[in-house]
């Protein structure tokens, strides 16, 4: 088959038409899907939308919608997610979805939440039970959308609340946040002969979720898809707020290749700078592709590693920031054996 | 009419109640964005969906009737995740033919 022949019958596939048409899937039960169930389902974020080539929270918002159980409600705070999936008059969802303001997207969680039970009780909706899923990036969520999150899962509301963490306000031009790790040179803390990028650490969100004494929180990364939808559908089953926080590479902002994006985020676990665990009723477990590291220590890989191959560390490399290094694997050994502590009972 | 109705039209009680997107984003073809266009050795291929996982565009796509791996060169970007990641590199970058014969 030549390339044309190839690209006209791919284009008969590609109209949305076709794809909400497509009969549903016989219903499997979501943990014996097979991967070619998962594959097989329709997106419900939809292709089209205009995020960069190999951007990794785009990855994210696939898998998230191939993983939910029902009718759903999405809730979006503004950020690159945002922005790429709905210059009008397109949109990229094939489910309900409504915009926010980049501080209160918990806030419209759980309004949406209170709403559809308030509609339940009146008989006005036929469904039983409506998933309400708020999304937010890392700006949306370590820095300003944090009070009202803080307040939605205090109060309790049933959501799942997923923070794709790109480590910065890339959208608007690679700025810092409070999830940029150290060492990082954005926008506003430029590498130059004064200093080494950001010198402050990453903000704890999770521990500060955590807090909270929350049914399930979680850590997920992309490369590990199984993973991060289960755990997805684990947050959807909860009654009462779920936390998930989701480890995206962005390789505009990070200033790496685009097709090496996945392979930063299965690094990122590797090294133990992104360790993926989940915390059912505050009892933390690691996950299965970051055990391998707790039980074969000689296996973790060092920083250097990670670091390497993205623009924003190249500074760290000049022999007179060797020192910054350093300090990243003395911090990134420090939070992994503190976790390996937490999570001492459940190893072995 | 008045100028008051010339300016805000039919009056605010007609109007939408937020923005409302009409079209799905299927009808914009991010196509052409693209450099280099994935091709597939269907020799190698174990058809593991790795790349069907991994594409940030959801152009890697599982075909029901075949049951092979197709890309959807209308959406491709060209970002190359899927050559990155495949596990037996049956996936190859190149530079797509038409763009060839334009140089």
């Amino acid at each position: 088959m030549t390339t044309t022949q190839n690209e006209q019958s791919n284009r008969k596939n590609s109209s949305l038409k076709l794809e909400l048409s497509k009969p549903a899937m016989p219903k499997v039960e979501p943990y014996k899907q097979t991967a070619k169930d998962i594959a097989l389902k329709p997106d419900l974020f939809l292709s089209g939308h205009r995020a960069c080539a190999g951007c990794g929270p785009a990855t994210v918002l696939r898998l998230v919608t191939k993983a939910l159980r029902g009718p759903t409600i999405v809730t979006q705070a503004t950020g690159c997610m945002e922005i790429v999936c709905s210059i009008y008059p397109y949109t990229s969802w094939g489910l309900p979805w409504l915009h926010t303001a980049f501080e209160n997207v918990a806030a419209n969680a759980s309004g949406i939440e209170a709403a559809v039970k308030a509609l339940g009780k009146k008989g006005k909706i036929k469904q039983e039970h409506i998933d309400v899923i708020a999304i937010a990036g890392d700006g949306g969520t370590y820095d300003i959308g944090l009070q009202a999150l803080s307040g939605a899962i205090e109060r309790g509301h049933d959501f799942l609340f997923i923070l794709y963490d790109n480590e910065g306000y890339m959208n608007t031009g690679i700025q810092r946040s409070g999830g940029t790790p150290m060492g990082a040179s954005t926008t506003t803390t430029p590498a130059g002969k004064v200093l080494p990028g950001k010198m402050e650490k990453k903000k704890p969100l999770t521990e500060i979720i955590l807090a909270h004494d929350i049914e399930y929180v979680a850590t997920a990364t992309p490369y590990y898809w199984k993973d991060m939808m289960s755990k997805v559908q684990k947050g959807l089953e909860v009654e009462g707020s779920a936390f998930l926080h989701i480890f995206a590479p962005c390789p505009r902002g990070w200033r790496t290749d685009p097709s090496r994006s996945m392979s930063y985020s299965k690094l990122s676990v590797e090294t133990c700078v992104f360790p993926i665990w989940e915390a059912v009723n505050g009892k933390r477990v690691l996950s299965i592709p970051s055990k391998m590291y707790a039980l074969a220590p000689q296996k973790k890989k060092p920083v250097i590693d990670y670091l390497e191959g993205q623009g924003r560390f190249r500074h760290l490399f000049k022999p007179e920031n060797k020192h910054v290094i350093d300090q990243i694997q003395q911090a990134t050994d420090n939070h992994w054996q503190k976790l390996l502590k937490q999570c001492e009972t459940t190893i072995r | 009419m008045s100028k008051q109705q010339q300016y805000h039209g039919s009056g605010w009680k007609n109007l939408v109640m937020a923005a409302v997107s009409q079209k799905p984003s299927t009808d914009f073809l991010t196509g052409d964005w693209k450099t280099f266009m994935p091709v597939a050795d269907f020799e190698k291929c174990v058809t593991c969906l790795t790349c069907v996982m991994l594409c940030p565009e959801g152009a890697a796509r599982l075909d029901s009737n075949t049951g092979k791996v197709y890309f959807d060169l209308n959406f491709c970007k060209g970002c190359g995740i899927c050559a990155a990641e495949c596990p037996t590199k049956a996936i190859v970058m190149q530079i797509p033919e038409k763009d060839k014969a334009e140089e």
